[in-house]
């Protein structure tokens, strides 16, 4: 599985894509193949406060539902609604698949996140994949 | 200081365990089993839901118990443990039905197969197999009759969907065609002769299970047999997450969820698989009193009209937030493309059409009262 180097991770299986003070967040590829199909996502409105570390929404598949935490602090400005219809792009593209966007409160937070070698690890680590 | 191999449970493997390992299968824990909940090479569960709902899927079931009753007054301890009427059945059919304690409520459902004049095989849950195996024991003491618990004697493999019977019938001598629905026969499988072969499932497709010996090579020689076979039929080999998902639309109950220890009869809408005009059988006094009294719950079918997937556990509200009910089974379903759910419900709330909420963290999502079953496969001539 490639993790793509210009993403963070976390050890809950999430990215962030910093692109100045933006910051775009989805689920890795491991947390999809870990989940199976995914149906439902529910995700923050426009305008929302997430918090480092804390949940910020839901992805379900057939068996299971899983918390979402966000890689770092900000206000939600952009939702990708295509996913409330078509869940499954999660499963065809987990880093193509984002689901929210952020203005970085603190992009100093993404330091203490894993690099995509480091993410690599703890999975293979975790996983055994 | 007991040893840590005494206090820990020993999962149990079926005799395919090392076939779905090789075939990638992901397995979890179920019941104690080390099972395949899904099978990432066969696209997974709504995939392999789908499978069985246009083509064929196989399932290795043999996590399943199995009691032979058998002797002179096997059909009289039958008719005592279990609540339909097994005088009905003739020799190769088979009915559900279930085992019940003294209050009406579930040790567990059933498949009753009466494979000769006096030969009976019920087919149990996999989580329920000691206990039904000790209550059937403990009630059928004063008959003559011979119990005895044959689950570690077969690998049992289903095979599901509408080609079910025409991958089946490349590997067999019997005649399918000329089995029923809930009926058995016994042929030549994959070249094991005097095979048990039975019309049966929990799909809600047409289908098989077969019980074949227990051993590695020879589950995995049929296993593998059924697969090749089935293959120009785009077989999927199915997991326990698609077992769910079909038996869930087709509103066919599992122990621990619709049915259990606390729940009864009436009460799980399964009426019509109980006799109450049979002879006396262990239940059938509290059942009749509470008739009489009639039900407070009542299971009904939920389709999610909101945004949300009810689970297992899950609250039910009514319009003002004030719970009523719980889920007993939710998901999305794959061939449906629904959210849907089983749940119990006061009565005034379970007439198709009525209108409720299902708790989702925290927050009331509505759903409607649906007719059940979800999904009822279609007659094919």
């Amino acid at each position: 599985m490639a993790y793509p180097s210009d993403f963070k991770y976390t050890k809950e299986h999430e990215w962030i894509k910093a692109d100045g003070n933006t910051g775009t967040i989805g689920i890795t590829a491991y947390a999809q193949e870990s989940l199976g199909d995914i149906v439902f996502v529910d995700l923050p409105k426009v305008g929302a406060e997430v918090t480092a570390g804390k949940t910020f929404g839901t992805v379900e598949s057939v068996k299971a539902v899983s918390d979402l935490y966000a890689p770092a602090s900000g206000t939600v400005t952009e939702v990708n609604a295509e996913l409330a219809t078509a869940p499954e792009k999660i499963n065809k593209d987990a880093h193509g698949a984002w689901m929210i966007k952020i203005a970085l409160k603190d992009p100093s937070e993404l330091g203490s996140l894993l690099s995509a070698a480091d993410y690599e690890k703890f999975v293979n680590e975790e996983g055994g994949h | 200081m007991p040893s840590i191999e005494a206090i820990t449970p020993t999962i149990r493997k079926t005799a395919l365990n090392p076939v779905h390992r090789a075939m990638g299968a992901k397995m979890v824990e179920f019941n104690g089993w080390d099972m395949p909940v899904e099978y990432p090479s066969a696209g997974g569960i709504i995939a392999e839901h789908n499978a069985v709902r246009t083509s064929v899927g196989i399932f290795d079931v043999s996590h399943m118990g199995d009691i032979r009753l058998s002797g002179l007054d096997a059909l009289d301890a039958v008719q005592h443990i279990s609540m339909n009427d097994a005088s009905r059945l003739a020799i190769g059919q088979a009915q559900y039905s279930a085992l019940l304690y003294p209050q009406g409520t579930f040790v567990d459902d059933v498949i009753v197969h009466r494979l000769a004049e006096t030969d009976y095989l019920l087919v149990i849950n996999a989580g329920t197999r000691e206990k039904d195996f000790n209550w059937v024991r403990d009630n059928t003491r004063h008959f003559n009759c011979k119990v005895e618990n044959l689950s570690d004697e077969f690998t049992q493999i289903a095979i599901q969907g509408p080609q079910g019977v025409e991958l089946l019938q490349k590997l067999t001598d019997a005649d399918l065609s000329a089995v029923k629905f809930y009926w058995v026969t016994r042929g030549t499988v994959c070249g094991l002769k005097n095979t048990l072969i039975a019309r049966t499932g929990y799909t809600g497709e047409d289908g098989f299970e077969i019980y074949v010996p227990p051993d590695e090579s020879t589950s995995a020689m049929v296993w593998n047999k059924v697969l090749e076979a089935g293959k120009e039929l785009a077989v999927a080999p199915c997991g326990l997450g698609a077992r769910n998902t079909l038996r869930l639309e087709a509103k066919l109950p599992l122990y621990g969820h619709e049915i259990s220890d606390n729940i009864n009869v009436w009460e799980a809408g399964l009426d019509r698989f109980c006799k109450m005009e049979k002879p006396d059988f262990i239940g059938r006094a509290a059942l009749e009193k509470s008739k009489a009294e009639g039900v407070k719950r009542m299971l009904v079918g939920l389709e999610m009209i909101e945004r949300g997937i009810a689970r297992d556990g899950y609250k039910v509200l009514d319009e003002t937030g004030s719970e009523i009910g719980y889920v007993t089974s939710g998901s999305f379903a794959p061939f449906l493309k629904k959210n849907i759910a089983l749940a119990y419900v006061p009565p005034q709330f379970a007439a198709v059409g009525s209108t409720v909420k299902v708790e989702i963290r925290g927050q009331g999502v509505k759903a409607q009262v649906v007719p059940t079953p979800f999904y009822k496969r279609p007659k094919r001539t």
